[in-house]
């Protein structure tokens, strides 16, 4: 015989700060792991890392792979991989830099600087990503081959697609138009930056308050009214905080001459200008809020955090399952377009190694922002704090003078280190 | 997240009040792969030449991607440093680094590989000349018969320079009938497998009728020698550059008849003055030794070249005597060799 011992009753003890004001721990944590992060660089450069202008390079150059990271969350949540973007981005990036070097303005006589080279080259490229990934997509739902079969065999093919369309060779100077998308080449300066910022923060809180509202007409618990003020004035804070940093990195004043020579006037003595937001980084902030919409408020974002639970009884409860693969796989390819766009606009040209290894960084930008390779769980806004992580450590050991060999071992270790903290964290608060 | 940038930048701002930037010019290099074995001699040279001007070494390491050398440079940049030394990954996609660079005002040196950019003072070893070595070596060995150019990489402008010098040395001995080209291949990414692979099939095509081949550098000579090698027809002539330690032994051992030499540290230390002295104010065109150059691009740049030393069965010795290669490197497996591998 033996003893049943009873479950004891985890005792109810008062609520902390923290649970009051219902913030994400394991957001939470990476945000602390970020901070001290950046601090301890800052400290090692003699505070040359938390400049505006180091600020700045950080999230132009985490663009790139944040945007298909976004993506790449939802393919891994539905249980699948796509190691496959880093070379379908360099056979976007290379079907766009043709078409608006060769195709537009030589065979169709638009000639140089035509405004409507860049839109064209930039839906030329979303339709070619996107047919690429639903093709793929197709191959995985339909023909039953596994994901990591397909986009491996993507990975080999599209490399080189992108190098036959090219001969290998690096294509530009892209258009004019085409490189607002790069970073420094677009930004819109201080005054639209304030106004931006004014609105997302009036959004954000309205959305705050507007979900309070709804709560508790729905006769739920809702939080204390401190809370909701304190988590109020820390979005504003950080909202407006993060476009005062980016306004405050000025304009060299040799790129400023540059610009005024090029217009055929004199800079005035004493000139100043500012940054402000670069459109890339607007380009990414929509993505991750449309992303985020599809994955909370909309039935195949639904039908994909459902799927990725438990595939069988999605599919036994009447989901497309097949189409659904080829919609998230089509998605991931349109973003993946869209990256080849920032990427390619930032070099100023399409090069041939464009893109390589980004497969592995995406992957890991997703899983180190949470995204659980067992399927059902990820959030866009921890993969994009995965990729600025992992930009930061880069970017950061490269400026302290790391040696090359190193930085990849730390960023590796970083890799496997986080994902067995998010194991035990999940298995102490009881999530999967 | 932006909350604590926000936070983070608050920090910043108390500890600037308190630190103080170090003084003196700081040069900083972004070299494009450092996995390749070359480049920490060229580190070196550079390293001593700054050391002895008081200047301070700052480098990153683009790992063969030209967008992280782009961010490299952004760091560099962050970091103040009053010179760039830059080793392309890619001649055109450099284009925005260099922009940035100009737009603060700092002075970029073009280090061995061409960056198509007025704005950029390009240091190198003469590439023409190299490959007028190569062929003048080939020629002396045999005068005439049925040759094969193996190029380097298509991506890579000096292939193509070193062509030019190749076919300017050849001409003459084209024209009079004397040698035949009866097989001509570029190199993807310089790497010998391919190099050894195009030699292949040029021998199997033309049956094995080849007397002597113009090789590029020594990475290639050494695909080229292995197919060779395959036929049992090592021995003609085969040139090469770079002074690889294994292409320094062939020429000891008889399978290749020349490595042009391009001594690294040459290039190093010269780089590390100039980057000093354009750092201090010193105006491009006025750097000794200046020349004005167009480059095949049609830029044209102000540009230094240096003198790289053909090493050859005869000249043998000078390798060692610079303490680039141990004797027993030079010389293993040589036997009654020419000097000192006798």
């Amino acid at each position: 015989m033996t003893d049943t011992p009873s479950q004891p009753i985890p005792a109810q003890s008062k609520k902390s700060v923290f649970q009051q004001l219902e913030l994400d721990t394991r957001l939470l944590g990476m945000i602390g792991a970020f901070i001290v992060l950046a601090l301890g660089f800052d400290l090692i450069t003699d505070g040359r890392f938390l400049t505006p202008r180091n600020i700045f390079n950080l999230t132009i150059q985490t663009v790139s792979v944040a945007i298909m990271a976004c993506g790449m969350v939802f393919v891994i949540v539905n249980r699948h991989i796509d190691l496959s973007v880093g070379a379908l981005l360099a056979t976007t990036s290379a079907i766009m830099a043709m078409t608006q070097t060769e195709i537009l303005p030589n065979m169709l006589g638009f000639g140089l600087d035509n405004p409507m080279t860049a839109p064209i080259a930039i839906i030329v490229g979303l339709l070619a990503g996107t047919l690429i990934g639903a093709f793929q997509g197709w191959m995985i739902g339909y023909l039953t081959i596994p994901a990591f079969i397909v986009t491996l065999g993507g990975f080999l093919v599209w490399r080189n697609v992108g190098w036959f369309l090219t001969n290998g060779q690096t294509i530009g100077p892209l258009d004019a138009n085409f490189l607002i998308f790069g970073g420094t080449n677009g930004t819109i300066g201080p005054t639209w930056s304030w106004i931006l910022g004014g609105l997302a923060t009036a959004a954000a809180i309205a959305s705050l308050w507007n979900g309070r509202r709804a709560k508790s007409a729905h006769g739920f618990q809702v939080k204390p009214i401190w809370a909701e003020a304190t988590l109020s004035a820390i979005v504003a804070a950080s909202i407006m905080g993060f476009i005062w940093i980016l306004n405050s990195y000025e304009i060299p004043v040799g790129r400023l001459r540059r610009l005024f020579e090029a217009r055929g006037e004199v800079m005035p003595e004493g000139f100043t200008a500012y940054y402000g937001l670069p459109v890339s980084v607007l380009l990414l902030i929509a993505i991750a809020i449309g992303m985020t919409i599809i994955a909370r408020r909309t039935r195949f974002g639904r039908y994909i955090f459902a799927t990725g639970g438990n595939p069988d009884a999605a599919e036994l409860s009447g989901i497309n399952t097949r189409m659904l693969t080829v919609k998230i796989f089509a998605l991931m390819g349109a973003l993946t377009a869209v990256s080849a766009v920032v990427a390619s606009a930032r070099l100023a040209n399409h090069t041939n190694d464009i893109g390589t290894l980004d497969e592995l960084r995406v992957i890991a930008a997703a899983v180190i922002g949470g995204t659980a390779l067992s399927g059902g769980m990820g959030t866009i806004h921890g993969a994009i704090l995965g990729a600025l992580i992992m930009q930061s450590l880069q970017s950061g050991m490269a400026m302290v003078g790391v040696d090359a060999p190193f930085q990849n071992i730390v960023v590796g270790s970083v890799l496997v280190l986080a994902v067995w903290i998010d194991i035990v964290y999940r298995k102490r608060t009881g999530g999967h | 997240m932006r909350f604590l940038k926000r936070i983070a930048t608050t920090l910043f701002a108390v500890m600037f009040a308190t630190t103080a930037f170090a003084q003196g010019i700081t040069v900083g290099v972004s070299w494009s792969n450092f996995q390749e074995e070359r480049w920490a001699t060229d580190e070196a040279a550079l390293v001593a030449a700054l050391e002895a001007a008081g200047a301070n070494y700052l480098s990153a390491d683009a790992q063969s991607s030209s967008a992280k050398q782009l961010s490299d440079i952004e760091s560099l940049i962050a970091q103040g440093v009053d010179a760039l030394i830059i080793l392309a990954q890619d001649a055109q996609a450099i284009g925005p680094a260099v922009q940035a660079a100009a737009d603060e005002g700092i002075p970029v040196i073009a280090y061995d590989r061409l960056i198509e950019d007025d704005r950029a003072f390009y240091l190198t070893f003469d590439n023409v000349e190299v490959g007028r070595m190569q062929a003048r070596a080939v020629l002396a060995a045999a005068p005439t018969g049925r040759y094969v150019m193996i190029k380097g990489s298509p991506t890579d402008p000096n292939a193509d320079f070193l062509r030019g010098g190749q076919q300017e040395i050849i001409q003459a001995a084209i024209d009079a009938g004397d040698i035949e080209i009866v097989g001509e291949a570029y190199t993807d990414g310089w790497l010998p497998a391919n190099a050894q692979r195009n030699m292949e099939q040029i021998l199997t095509a033309t049956d094995n009728g080849v007397d002597a081949v113009i090789a590029s550098n020594d990475g290639t000579a050494g695909g080229v020698v292995a197919a060779l090698t395959a036929q049992g027809m090592e021995g003609i002539p085969v040139s090469g550059q770079d002074g690889d330690h294994a292409a320094l032994n062939r020429v000891a051992s008889g399978t290749q008849t020349v490595s042009v030499w391009k001594d690294a540290r040459d290039l190093g230390r010269a780089a590390g003055e100039i980057a000093v002295a354009l750092a201090g104010g010193t105006m491009m065109a006025d750097v000794d030794g200046a020349q004005s150059w167009t480059s095949p691009g049609g830029t044209t740049m102000t540009s230094m070249f240096l003198a790289p030393v053909p090493v050859t069965a005869e000249n043998l010795s000078v390798v060692v005597d610079a303490g680039w290669i141990e004797l027993e490197a030079l010389c293993q497996g040589v036997t009654n060799g020419p000097a000192p591998c006798n």
